[in-house]
């Protein structure tokens, strides 16, 4: 006899899979985006630092790179966070779809 | 085989953890569980066992370090009672839910308010729904032999559910009497090695413990731990047998006595259920058919069990050392369940009786039994729940 759903599920719910929440994009929660202005940006990471997912990449050289828009929820956290340059912000929080 | 003894239900059951010699221990202390975990710490400390003792700053991390060591891969127990087990709450459902095999007596203790020392079973029926396996001791030899099968019980690998050994705070905790313990070596050999199952120490196959597990999922996790419990009993009974053969003590999912040929029975736990005994031979010797009940198993509850035990009774009086306010007492409300499939539907009568270390006198086993004929006779009920040996 076949198993049903419920009994395939793994004991105690534990993920046997590391690293499997790469899997589970949040991005779609977002209703805020951060768009990162490079010309004040002078690199000084705070944002990937602060950043409380992963959702700031960084180059092979250690430069900042795009956002991860996959697992940025939005928060606001680095843009309010970015020092930026003369007092002009690295990052700013725009309105999703408009 | 084995060392006859003179000690408390307390010193029975540090005594059995003793000789489980488990891998951790996170305990914080509490009247009247205090002295169990302080004689094992005086184990740990003259090197007698090699457990990892963890003294934490409240049970609600007891029960967390208990978690972890576990989900770790270790053999785990601890010990507490009354508000304890109270402030463990959340933690007691995630050690369940989680299906870690963590083993804790439990010396039964009244809930504050008011502030109470003493036994009931206030506690340890606050948990039933906590998903942890519950048995009841009548005495410190019970309390140190279920112990002992606790961890058989919670660790074999169809289970792998926390267990809890309840026992009557101070009535048996703090008194001596006669205890049979088992050699050191038996003991071993019984519970066997630890089994570990997904450690979290295991580095080279990492995994996660504690998901967040939300509407798509959450209802089959659940649908899967009463699927559990469901096997509990069989294990029960497998592991009791296991223990007759060692020790010549039999023990089931409850406990009859003078029962088969009874009209009427009194069901009722733990200590009390010894006094009851004593009363029942009185009345047998005077010719009233009256018989005992005393269930171990509390959860998971044998219903289908208990059901065809007591199918043959007329009258039922149960007995309940906590209350459930605006409800019947815990266990009358499972027995009232089993008798629900009976085809014969005998009258059950529920007394609420002990609270807070209130002594349960053989008087108040005459009255309940003197009732009992009359309901059996008469087939009326007067007043399903009332509270007896209370002050009037």
């Amino acid at each position: 006899m076949s198993k049903k759903y419920w009994e395939t599920l793994p004991q105690g719910s534990v993920v046997l899979e590391a690293g499997s929440s790469a899997k589970f994009k949040t991005g779609g929660w977002r209703s805020m985006r951060p768009k990162w202005i490079e010309e004040n940006c002078i690199q000084c990471m705070f944002c990937w630092m602060y950043c409380p997912d992963m959702s700031v990449k960084v180059t092979a050289e250690g430069k900042r790179a795009e956002f991860d828009y996959d697992y940025c929820k939005g928060c606001g956290i680095c843009a309010l966070e970015c020092p930026g340059k003369k007092g002009k912000k690295a990052i700013v929080m725009e309105e999703e779809g408009k | 085989m084995g060392t006859i003894v003179a000690v408390t239900g307390n010193e029975a059951c540090a005594q059995a953890l003793k000789q489980i010699n488990p891998d951790v221990c996170a305990a914080y202390p509490i009247t009247p569980a205090t002295d169990l975990m302080q004689r094992f710490s005086s184990f740990v400390n003259d090197g007698k066992v090699d457990t990892e003792l963890v003294l934490v700053e409240s049970e609600h991390s007891a029960m967390s370090a208990c978690i972890g060591a576990a989900a770790a891969g270790g053999r785990v127990a601890t010990a507490t009672s009354s508000q304890g087990l109270a402030l463990m709450w959340e933690m007691l459902h995630i050690a369940a839910g989680t299906r870690l095999p963590i083993v804790m007596p439990l010396v039964n203790r009244a809930l504050s308010a008011p502030l109470n020392i003493h036994g009931d079973h206030s506690d340890g029926m606050g948990a039933r729904d906590t998903g942890w396996i519950q048995l009841y001791s009548e005495n410190a030899q019970e309390a140190y032999d279920n112990t002992v099968q606790a961890f058989r019980i919670a660790e074999h690998l169809d289970i792998r559910l926390p267990a809890m050994v309840c026992m009557d705070g101070f009535i048996v905790s703090h008194s001596i009497e006669r205890v049979e313990y088992i050699d050191d070596g038996d003991v071993k050999k019984f519970v066997g090695k630890f089994k570990t199952v997904h450690p979290l120490l295991d580095l080279d196959n990492p995994k996660s413990y504690g998901p967040l597990i939300l509407t798509d999922m959450y209802h089959e996790y659940k649908r899967a731990q009463h699927e559990v419990m469901t096997k509990v009993p069989g294990v029960v009974l497998d592991v009791a047998a296991d223990f007759e053969k060692m020790t010549g003590r039999k023990y089931s999912l409850f406990e009859t006595y003078r029962l088969d040929d009874a009209e009427m029975a009194i069901v009722v736990m733990s200590s009390a259920a010894g006094t009851t005994k004593d009363i029942i031979d009185q009345y047998r010797d005077r010719g009233v058919k009256i018989g005992l009940l005393k269930p171990r198993m509390f959860r998971p509850f044998p219903f289908q069990e208990i059901a065809d035990a007591l199918n043959h009774v007329k009258a039922i009086a149960v007995l309940d050392r906590a209350d459930s306010f605006g409800s019947y007492g815990p266990l009358f409300s499972e027995i009232t369940g089993a008798v629900m499939s009976m085809k014969s539907k005998p009258a059950v009568i529920n007394k609420i009786f002990g609270l807070g270390g209130r002594d349960y006198l053989p008087v108040q086993a005459e009255q309940v039994i003197d009732e009992l004929i009359q309901v059996a006779e008469t087939g009326k009920v007067e007043a399903i729940k009332e509270y007896i040996g209370v002050r009037e």
